[in-house]
């Protein structure tokens, strides 16, 4: 087969694969991240990220002094644990659930709206000469109105 | 001539890898990040620590679901006439008008759930699908989802759990399509919205303590997050219109103040949740909340027209 026959080809194949990797992290999350929110109601967003070992993501977010909130992150099984704070503008640390036994849900309600921001990072396995593992890393919110 | 064609193809092939390269990534890098000077690395080990402290951001906006439940728990009584009529489907063409009105239409339908208005919530969750549908993502809203709603009409469990799938399926599908400015146009369009029936439904009579304007005040904090939004997927010219717009927005939220106390978190036995206690005091004057509403509301309109 000619070189210009077989280029386009793998350009979509290549294409194809994330796509695919998109779409099972959205699986991955439905299944396991949202019944975690249980009996919060999920706010809809839906944040997730196929991430490598060491890797961190952070997300910036406002929530409201009239609501009760639960975060739950959720690492795919292949990946070591995930870590997660929640920091505010003063980058503060409220909560880090490394110090939780890495637990994969936050309850939380506040006296003053605020932004925060939520620090996730996959922690490593220590191998070295291993090829690093990635896999997906979803984050979601549910709400409540305060009683 | 078939040298020629090889550069070409190797070009094509560069570019997809790129873009396919970029439409892994759910989140951007860090703007200083990009701009700061590129030392070239030492060795391997150098590099695999810049892999590894290579950081994705996500910016979450209130979804329509919560703006809604925000409105709601402030007190605020249902004005159907504040909605964008389900007629106007038709008038959106473009993607643009299109995302921004699936935003707006999902604003709508969690609002009229939230307030039992059964019927509008089947016909917003209809002009919603019809969005969706023109966008391409016909997975987002199903008849299924429909017909689940008119099954489970006064299961309000149920109502809120379809119209946060509708959400979340709306937007992971674009974004797993690699459609990054369109799904933020999506948020956008949701977040104004919600933003536009807060501001109709205050009482200027009972402006001081009125909660719903210190819910528009903490729209103020999320002002930065939406231009973050926007600002990754600047270059595509229906995002760079809605910076302009937005940044109009901001130029009014900056002449309000909040200031906010240290937070100190207690966990609190009882409910297994931890209280972040802190204190707030904000200033915005009715003149600056008529400003506000204005700006808004001719934006809005502008989106829905």
């Amino acid at each position: 087969m000619k070189l210009y026959k077989i280029i386009p080809l793998l350009a979509l194949l290549i294409f194809g694969i994330n796509v695919t990797a998109d779409a099972q992290c959205k699986a991955f999350a439905k299944k396991e991240c949202q019944p975690l929110l249980s009996p919060f109601i999920h706010d809809g967003n839906y944040h997730a990220a196929v991430l490598v070992e060491g890797e961190e993501a952070e997300l910036y977010k406002t929530f409201y002094s009239d609501m009760e909130y639960r975060v739950a992150v959720v690492g795919e099984g292949k990946l070591p644990a995930v870590e997660f704070r929640i920091m505010d503008t003063n980058k503060n640390v409220l909560y880090s659930n490394k110090d939780k036994d890495y637990a994969k849900t936050w309850d939380f309600k506040l006296e003053a709206s605020q932004q925060l921001k939520l620090v996730i990072k996959v922690s490593s396995f220590n191998k070295p000469g291993d090829t690093p593992a990635n896999g997906c890393v979803a984050i979601m919110f549910g709400f409540k109105v305060k009683k | 001539m078939n040298r020629k064609y090889g550069v070409s193809a190797g070009l094509v092939f560069v570019l997809i890898m790129v873009i396919s390269l970029l439409s892994g990534c759910k989140g951007g890098k860090k703007a200083q990040q990009a701009e700061e000077p590129v030392s070239p690395p030492i060795d391997n080990t150098a590099v695999l620590q810049d892999i590894k402290q290579a950081e994705r951001i996500f910016n979450a906006l209130p979804s329509p679901l919560e703006s809604a439940m925000l409105i709601k728990s402030a007190g605020a009584k249902f004005d159907g006439s504040l909605l964008n009529p389900v007629k106007n489907v038709g008038n959106y063409i473009s993607t643009k008008a299109m995302a921004l009105n699936l935003g707006i239409y999902t604003c709508d339908l969690s609002f009229a759930s939230l307030y039992e208005q059964t019927q509008l919530l089947l016909d917003y969750m209809n002009a919603a699908k019809k969005m969706a549908n023109g966008l391409g993502i016909l997975d987002a809203i199903k008849q299924e989802d429909i017909d689940k709603l008119e099954e489970n009409i006064n299961n309000s469990d149920v109502i809120m759990e379809v119209v946060s799938q509708t959400f979340m399926n709306s937007n992971s599908s674009l974004e797993d399509a690699g459609r990054t400015s369109t799904a933020s146009m999506v948020l956008v369009g949701g977040w104004v919205e919600g933003l536009y029936i807060s501001t109709q439904l205050v009482d200027m009579d009972q402006f001081n303590g009125n909660k719903l304007v210190t819910r528009i005040i903490d729209q103020k904090l999320s002002i930065d997050i939406l231009l973050n939004l926007l600002n990754s997927n600047k270059g595509d010219p229906a995002v760079d219109e809605l910076i302009v717009e937005v940044g109009k927005l901001q130029a009014i939220f900056s002449k309000i103040n909040i200031t906010t106390s240290p937070v100190r978190p207690e966990y609190d036995q009882a409910t297994n949740a931890t209280i972040l206690k802190s204190e707030v005091q904000t200033d915005m004057t009715p003149a600056i909340f008529k400003q506000l509403a204005t700006i808004v509301a001719e934006i809005r309109n502008s989106f829905v027209k």
